[in-house]
């Protein structure tokens, strides 16, 4: 196996420990409202919708689309090499439930706007136990064709 | 919303003052504050004894390198102040939060003389390893850091920098209005031009379009000459109460309206708009507690961390419509110090902006704007009537901080 990428690992609480380690169950979980159905993001105790403290994590749908991206060209960190694409996504379970992530397993050339996408974790051993970062790539199970190839 | 109490209007800035301003002049961060703060008091027409009030953004802090070093408790004591009131910190609505404080701790009677400062010498901090260093948690794998709160969503992503954020924010205006690079060259094309007659200002050489659109990529659509030039400096102003007008060396600036709103998420990735950011709410604010419209302002110096941001605020305060922002800055012309006289134009940034002049932090944009108001701004002083200006904007702020000053002289 050839050596990952340099990646600047999360600190894993209770409070977080169900996104970050979600990824082995090939899961992307966050919390939701059991009261009404709310998806939460970033983790907080309270629903921000019913003010319900009933909130846990669950599952995702794991896919959706590319709200924005950009190509970062800037070598940040030793041994995470340009270029690649930074992009917030806005997952199908509900609008405004988005996370920034990477673009992985396409070329930067190739990413669009609106572009369908799904999850795909990658495992980051740490000393406490692995994270499992959530990435997304080009999703060709849905019938949404990416614009780029209906042209 | 409607506004009954404009209370910032109890409160004036009396005096401005700025250390020397360089890249890599290996300060003593205390000695630039101390400079910026002598300075102001002396423009102010006030003594030292007469500062009863101390503001600061962002606080003593160590890390990133050169943002911060000095305080409130370092100038406080290094200048033996007798304080009635003091405020120092990060969580603010942007740098010029800061000076919110100042002016809220005035109009309320805590205190007549605020010395607010903002110091950064990052230049020099940064040193050779450049803007790499600020990238916490760098420098390989096996580190000892691990990302919390906010940055734990972005730097395992590769995503450390506002050049990332903000090119995220950018490259949606750019795919939802059409705006182009050819535009957005503009900001840092007005900015050169103006910092050519700064003589503090850093990069004075002229700049042509060939050489915006050849030089390197940092986050598309942001290349180098979208992002500001880290700087060693410090900047002062002196907030007063309105009453004092008749104790101070010259007419006070007055403060006409503050805008400091923040009404979606804070976040750099979950507020609603992301081409709009926090400046839609704060310029909103600011608008909301005046008469005054956009069509009568001279001048405006917004922050401009990094272009797209300046472009962003202009539309925010209404210089154009939302996503006309391109359209209104192609060409310079209606951005130009030649501008300010034109109804629907605005001389923006006038002393170089953060692109050309210097990283100062927000600071230097309420420095520019009084000094222009105040007609002592030298070769680069924009003319209206004959006269200097009698309106302008100072805003700072990106992403989900941000403050705007409306200020007056007529």
């Amino acid at each position: 196996m050839s050596e990952q990428p340099f990646r600047v690992l999360p600190a894993v609480t209770d409070d977080n420990e169900h996104f970050w380690r979600g990824g082995e169950h090939g899961e992307l979980r966050f919390l939701r409202c059991a009261d009404c159905g709310t998806w939460i993001h970033p983790p907080q105790p309270r629903c921000p919708s019913c003010w319900s403290t009933d909130v846990a994590p669950q599952a995702s749908s794991g896919r959706g689309r590319i709200l924005t991206y950009t190509i970062n060209r800037q070598p940040w960190y030793p041994g995470l090499d340009p270029p690649y694409v930074v992009a917030i996504v806005e997952l199908d379970d509900q609008e405004g439930l988005r996370l920034t992530t990477n673009i992985v397993n396409v070329d930067p050339d190739d990413v669009d706007f609106d572009q369908r996408v799904r999850v795909t974790f990658e495992e980051y051993p740490d000393r406490n136990g692995s994270v499992w970062l959530p990435f997304f790539e080009p999703d060709p199970g849905v019938g949404d064709v990416p614009a780029q190839e209906v042209s | 919303m409607t506004w009954t109490d404009i209370g910032e209007r109890r409160a004036v800035v009396s005096g401005v003052g700025q250390s020397e301003v360089g890249r890599r002049i290996y300060p003593d961060p205390l000695g630039l504050t101390l400079d910026a703060c002598i300075a102001a008091v002396e423009h102010a027409g006030l003594q030292l004894s007469d500062i009863d009030g101390l503001a600061t953004y962002p606080g003593n802090m160590n890390q990133p390198p050169g943002f911060s070093g000095v305080g409130i408790t370092e100038v406080h004591d290094a200048l033996r102040l007798e304080l009635n009131w003091f405020a120092g910190g990060l969580e603010l609505p942007g740098q010029l939060g800061s000076v919110a404080n100042a002016v809220a701790a005035v109009a309320t009677g805590l205190c007549r003389h605020v010395l607010c400062f903002r110091t950064v010498w990052e230049a020099s901090a940064q040193g050779d390893a450049g803007r790499a260093s600020v990238t916490m948690g760098g420098g390989g794998g096996g580190g000892g850091f691990r990302a919390s709160s906010f940055m734990q969503w972005t730097l395992p992503f590769g995503a450390p920098s506002a050049a990332n954020w903000i090119g995220m924010m950018a490259n949606l205006h750019f795919h939802r209005y059409g705006t182009t690079r050819e535009q957005l060259a503009w900001i840092a094309l007005n900015s050169r031009r103006n910092a050519e007659i700064n003589p503090k200002a850093i990069y004075r050489t002229p700049m042509s379009m060939q050489d915006y659109l050849d030089v390197r990529m940092i986050s598309d659509p942001l290349c180098l000459y979208d992002c500001d030039v880290p700087a060693d400096g410090s900047t002062a102003v002196i907030i007063s109460r309105a009453e004092s007008a008749g104790d101070l060396a010259r007419p006070p600036v007055r403060i006409e309206a503050i805008g400091t709103a923040l009404r979606g998420r804070p976040s750099w990735d979950q507020f609603d708009d992301l081409t709009t950011m926090a400046l839609r709410d704060a310029a909103l604010m600011m608008w909301e507690r005046t008469d005054l419209t956009a069509e009568q302002v001279h001048i405006a110096e917004l922050y401009d961390g990094f272009s797209f941001i300046t472009l962003a605020w202009l539309e925010a305060f209404g210089f154009c419509a939302q996503g006309e922002g391109g359209a209104f800055i192609d060409g310079g012309t209606r951005i130009a110090r030649e501008a300010a006289q034109t109804p629907g134009s605005v001389a923006l940034n006038t002393h170089g902006g953060q692109l050309s002049a210097g990283r100062l932090h927000g600071y230097g944009f309420l420095h520019e704007a009084c000094v222009q108001l105040w007609g002592e701004a030298g070769e680069r002083q924009v003319s209206v009537d004959g006269g200097p200006p009698t309106i302008g904007i100072a805003a700072a702020g990106g992403g989900p901080l941000a403050a705007a000053f409306l200020l007056r002289t007529d």
